[in-house]
C-alpha cells in the first residue's frame, strides 16, 4: 500500500510539515516493498488553490492513504473522490508516523479546514 | 471629476474622509468601492435604493465530452480544476473567472454559466447619490463588482464623485483608483501608518495619479506620517485630531459635519484644498 506524508525535509527523519498544500517535500512510501521517494511540491507557491494541487497530485501517485496534520475542505473533496484515506499523523519524525500507521495507531482526520482564501490579509 | 481616498491598511479613516467631503460637496456621487466591508451606507442611510446582481462566469463540464488530456488542469494558476477518476472537477469559489480553461479545451467540454458574487446597490441620501458594491463571502476577487460601479455612475458635467476604495494596496485598489482624477492618501501618526502610507504612496506614483495625504487622528506629539511627507516633498492636504467627540460621531455612524460646526469648517477646508489641488492638477496636465 502506497502512503504518503507532507514533510519539511526530504529525509524519513524530517518532521511532517504543518500544512498539506503549501509543504515543500512529499514522501512517497510503499508499506509492502518498504522502498519510498521523495516529490517537490509543486503547489507551495500556488497563488492559489495550493491543497487542490497537491491533492491532484497525491492521486497521481497512487496513493491510498495521506498522513498529516491537517487538511483543507477542497483537497478534502480532491482526495475522497479519488478514494484516498486521509490520516491525522501524530507529532514526530515522517518514520515515526509510518511506524504509528502500520500499527494501526493513527485515526482518520475529521476536522477539515474551509481554509485562508484570501483571508491573510491586504 | 473622481477623487479616490485611499490607505495602505482598514481603520484609517478612509470612509470618514470620503463621506465628510461628499456630504461638504452637496450635489455628489459617493461611491463605495471597499466590496468586502462595505459600511458608507450606514452613515448615508441612503432611502430609495435599488440593486442588481453581479455575475461572472465560470466553466461548467460535460464530463461526456472531456477525454482527460487536463490541459485546463494544468492552465489554471489558481488551481481550480482537478482530474480524479476519469471526472473534472471544476471548484467555483476558487475560480477568478477568466475563462482560459474553456479557451484550451481541445473537445469543447468546458461552457460558461452564470455565478452570483455580489450585488451594486444605488440609493440617495439628501443631494448624494450613493452606490455600495457587496461581494458576497468567499469569493475570489471584487473587481467586476468595482468595474461595475465605476462604469455605471458618469454623472454630466462638474459633480464630484468619491471613491471610498478597499485597504491597502492590491488589484482590488489599482482598479478603483485607475481612472481616478486625483488620490487623497489618508495615514495613521505612527510608524506603522508610515508603512502603509508608503505602500499607496508606491501605488498612486506607479499610477501617476496626482494625490496628496490627509493626516488623521493627529496628536500633539511628532507625526511620523508628516515627517515622511515633507522628506518626499508630498502635499499635506489637511489634518484631523485624534479626538474622542470625532471618534464618538464617527462610531454612532453619525456624518460629523452634519452634527459640529467645528468638524464642518475642518471638512469645508479639507474640500477647498482638495478641490484647488484637483483644478490645479487637471490645468497642468491639459
Amino acid at each position: 500500500m502506497k502512503i504518503a506524508i507532507p514533510i519539511d525535509e526530504k529525509s524519513l527523519k524530517a518532521n511532517v510539515c504543518v500544512s498539506f498544500g503549501r509543504a515543500p517535500y512529499f514522501l512517497f512510501y510503499n508499506t509492502v516493498t518498504k522502498e519510498s521517494y521523495y516529490l517537490d511540491n509543486t503547489a507551495v507557491a500556488s497563488q492559489g488553490g495550493a491543497g487542490i494541487r497537491a491533492a491532484q497530485v497525491i492521486a497521481d501517485h497512487g496513493v491510498k492513504a495521506l498522513l498529516t496534520p491537517r487538511c483543507g475542505e477542497n483537497a478534502e473533496k480532491v482526495l475522497s473522490d479519488a478514494e484516498v484515506l486521509v490520516y491525522k499523523s501524530i507529532s514526530g519524525t515522517a518514520q515515526e508516523n509510518i511506524d504509528a500507521f502500520i500499527g494501526e495507531q493513527l485515526n482518520l482526520l475529521n476536522d477539515f479546514h474551509a481554509g485562508f482564501h484570501g483571508h491573510r490579509g491586504n | 471629476m473622481r477623487i479616490a481616498v485611499l490607505s495602505g491598511k482598514g481603520g484609517t479613516g478612509k470612509t470618514l474622509v470620503s463621506v465628510n467631503l461628499a456630504a461638504i460637496a452637496k450635489a455628489s456621487t459617493y461611491i463605495d468601492c471597499d466590496v468586502e466591508e462595505p459600511n458608507g451606507h450606514l452613515f448615508f442611510k441612503p432611502e430609495g435604493v435599488q440593486e442588481e446582481e453581479i455575475s461572472v462566469k465560470i466553466p461548467k463540464v460535460d464530463n461526456e465530452l472531456c477525454n482527460g488530456c487536463r490541459k485546463c488542469v494544468d492552465f489554471c494558476k489558481f488551481n481550480a480544476l482537478a482530474y480524479i477518476k476519469n471526472k473534472l472537477i471544476v471548484f467555483d469559489d476558487v475560480c477568478h473567472s477568466c475563462g482560459g480553461c474553456i479557451l484550451v479545451c481541445p473537445e469543447r467540454a468546458l461552457t460558461e454559466k452564470e455565478k452570483v458574487i455580489g450585488k451594486v446597490q444605488k440609493g440617495v441620501s439628501g443631494e448624494v447619490t450613493v452606490w455600495t458594491g457587496i461581494l458576497n463571502t468567499g469569493e475570489a476577487t471584487g473587481i467586476p463588482i468595482i468595474q461595475k460601479l465605476l462604469a455605471e455612475d458618469n454623472p454630466q458635467g462638474d459633480q464630484l464623485i468619491f471613491i471610498d476604495c478597499p485597504p491597502g494596496s492590491a488589484c482590488i485598489v489599482m482598479e478603483s483608483i485607475k481612472d481616478a482624477d486625483y488620490c487623497v492618501l489618508v495615514a495613521e501618526p505612527t510608524l506603522f501608518g508610515v508603512h502603509n502610507l508608503n505602500m499607496v504612496y508606491e501605488l498612486v506614483k506607479l499610477f501617476n495619479r496626482p494625490f496628496g495625504v490627509v493626516l488623521n487622528k493627529c496628536l500633539e506629539e511628532d507625526n511620523p506620517a508628516e515627517k515622511f511627507c515633507l522628506e518626499k516633498n508630498i502635499k499635506i492636504l489637511g489634518r484631523i485630531p485624534f479626538d474622542n467627540e470625532l471618534g464618538t460621531l464617527n462610531s454612532n455612524a453619525e456624518i460629523a459635519v452634519d452634527k459640529n460646526e467645528k468638524y464642518r469648517e475642518l471638512f469645508s477646508s479639507l474640500f477647498d484644498t482638495v478641490i484647488k489641488e484637483v483644478h490645479h492638477e487637471t490645468i497642468t496636465n491639459s
